[in-house]
């Protein structure tokens, strides 16, 4: 029997209008998560299964070449954030982890409120994008 | 408001992350690492002394008052065990630069070695139950890729058992916490404290004590310690001294600090249980020292002993049998360390493990040879080393509290740890030399010296008994009064 090439263009096309709207999703559910359910564990999460959506329609070395981030570091520097932020409150002279806030007002969004609870979640949002990528691409490898 | 608690955890955890970037720059791992544990040392010290002068520090973590938020205490008792675990992994840590291979130091060895030392370091200082079960995680995630370190068919073998061991621990720990949070509404220790003083003891309580007895006795290897030799011998051999003389240590404390702080009100149940453990884990450690002849076995079922012997102290609960337990604790941590090393070193220049495949080895390694000697004398309990002190002070607790058997079977022990090591000294060290001048690996600096390192603190902790005593003390008397580490934690601002 002859080998029929597989042709994945609905697959990729539509992975291509998909992951935007879940990256914005995701990024969305990391904002909102101070005041309705979200925060960095669950946009981390939706954040790393678009970039998956994105490594299943296409092959492997492809998506490595337009997404040269590695993984590992993300996890590095999620954690850098995470515990920098308490450490900073530190310097100043408050308790370990001590949160600080204050309103701000921003052109189109109007009356902010902007606390550093939202440095300690990215840095959880980049430690789950980073450990979820690294565990599914690690396996992915393995057998070469 | 004393931020400086939070350094032992803290500085360990940011050298690890920063140090995640920096996979390939070996030497810059290493002293970075040890830079990290030296300065634990110094900020230990220094709060073990703020201690003395101005009582149990508490801080609470984003100004969140107790009982509210999650807060580290520093007491006598765990500002003495984060002193101990710095000292130990910096002298690990040496021993590991001139025995890890390279490609394990590029596979993220130091940061893991960070993690576990900041995972235990928070478990020591933790003032809060679910804290205490993050800080055990820290720990026990580091410890499942420690041992793993390298992918040998043994090591993968074994770390699954302790994985799952620990997996199924954990669980029973977290359902031991909800019940307890069901139970009373509060997570806080002093605030448990309480709250079980003011409701009585109830059956139900009892019940979860016993559960959270189960939990810490899989850690820390009190009868259930089938686990434990399996896992702490296969581990290169700087990650196996970290271990042995670490974690279990770990489960021992979390188990002091519930069964005086929260369930103290039943002793005749739940002390008695601990005691029943521990003299069975005397008696079947015992055995399995002298039973086999695999050098590192007989170190792992020599933790075993010490962890029962240990716990005697928290069963028999006089004052003096408490201030033995600590004493002992920190001479364990250290000389368990030294055994460990030593047993790694013996391997490492014979190729062997079994003690009967070496001889001769105190005329290639004297120096070896006498150190291990002195380990023989100090975890026996021979007078100017470090574990007689803790030995005399348990044994007296024992007469005063009338535990016969528990007195007996502890030093019924000791001699069964003299014979085990000793049959060890005898068949490897003495004897015909099997190893010619031609075949002899030359001993390294880099094992030689931590070893040194560890016999003399073995030697000071036992000479220096007098001037620790203070500390001691002052440990032990927060765990007889409860109320003290209440009023400092709820009480006090």
């Amino acid at each position: 029997m002859k080998q029929v090439k597989p042709n994945d263009v609905m697959l990729q096309t539509f992975a291509r209008m998909l992951i935007f709207i879940i990256l914005a999703f995701s990024i969305y559910l990391l904002l909102a998560g101070h005041n309705s359910p979200g925060g960095g564990f669950i946009g981390g999460l939706m954040t790393a299964s678009a970039i998956l959506i994105l490594y299943l329609a296409f092959d492997m070395k492809t998506i490595r070449k337009s997404i040269p981030i590695d993984f590992v570091k993300i996890i590095g520097i999620g954690l850098l954030f995470a515990s920098l932020t308490g450490v900073v409150s530190m310097l100043f002279g408050f308790p370990y982890l001590t949160q600080f806030f204050d309103y701000f007002h921003i052109p189109l969004l109007g009356e902010v409120e902007l606390t550093t609870a939202l440095p300690f979640d990215l840095g959880v949002y980049f430690v789950v994008v980073g450990s979820a990528l690294t565990i599914i691409l690690t396996i992915a490898e393995d057998d070469n | 408001m004393n931020n400086i608690i939070a350094m032992p955890m803290m500085i360990p955890i940011l050298v690890g992350i920063l140090l995640i970037f920096f996979r390939h720059h070996i030497k810059l791992q290493r002293w970075s690492s040890l830079a990290a544990m030296i300065a634990n040392i110094g900020i230990t010290a220094y709060i073990l002394h703020q201690i003395q002068q101005n009582g149990i520090l508490r801080l609470d973590f984003g100004g969140w008052e107790p009982p509210f938020g999650i807060l580290f205490v520093a007491d006598s008792f765990s500002a003495l065990l984060v002193l101990t675990t710095s000292i130990v992994a910096a002298i690990c840590l040496v021993y590991a630069f001139s025995s890890t291979e390279k490609s394990y130091e590029q596979m993220f060895f130091y940061p893991f070695i960070n993690f576990l030392v900041a995972g235990v370091n928070g478990s020591f200082l933790t003032g809060d139950l679910f804290n205490l079960y993050v800080c055990f995680e820290i720990m026990l995630l580091a410890s499942y890729v420690l041992i793993a370190f390298g992918g040998r068919k043994g090591q993968l073998r074994e770390s699954i058992k302790y994985v799952i061991i620990n997996v199924v621990s954990s669980w029973f720990f977290l359902i031991a916490i909800a019940y307890t949070y069901g139970a009373l509404g509060t997570l806080n220790f002093a605030h448990l404290s309480v709250r079980i003083a003011e409701q009585g003891q109830s059956p139900m309580l009892t019940v979860v004590s016993i559960v959270f007895l189960t939990v810490f006795a899989l850690k820390a290897g009190l009868l259930l310690y089938f686990w434990l030799p399996g896992s702490y011998s296969v581990p290169p051999t700087a990650i196996a001294a970290l271990f042995g003389a670490l974690l279990t240590k770990v489960g021992i404390y979390a188990m002091f600090r519930v069964f005086t702080l929260l369930f103290y009100h039943e002793p005749h149940i739940t002390h008695t249980i601990i005691g029943i453990l521990a003299g069975l884990t005397l008696i079947i450690g015992s055995i399995g020292a002298v039973a086999y002849k695999d050098v590192r076995l007989i170190a792992s079922y020599n933790v075993v002993i010490a962890v029962g012997f240990i716990l005697v102290g928290l069963a028999v609960a006089t004052p003096t049998a408490m201030e033995g337990s600590i004493f002992y604790l920190i001479h364990d941590m250290i000389v368990k360390a030294l055994l460990f090393l030593l047993a790694g070193t013996m391997i490492a220049v014979t190729g062997e493990t079994r003690i009967d495949y070496m001889s001769g080895l105190i005329r290639n390694y004297p120096l070896l040879g006498w150190i291990f000697f002195i380990v023989i004398l100090a975890l026996a309990g021979i007078p100017p080393l470090s574990g007689f002190i803790g030995k005399v002070l348990v044994g007296q607790g024992a007469v005063e509290a009338g535990a016969y058997i528990l007195l007996a079977l502890a030093f019924i022990s000791s001699i069964f740890v003299l014979y085990s090591l000793m049959r060890v000294f005898l068949t490897s060290f003495w004897g015909e030399t099997i190893i010619s001048k031609e075949d002899k690996i030359p001993m390294k600096n880099g094992w030689i010296i931590p070893c040194i390192i560890l016999a003399a603190g073995s030697f000071i902790l036992g000479i220096g008994v007098e001037p620790l005593t203070v500390y001691v003390k002052d440990a032990a008397e927060v765990l007889a009064n409860p109320q003290i580490y209440i009023d400092a934690v709820l009480y006090d601002n």
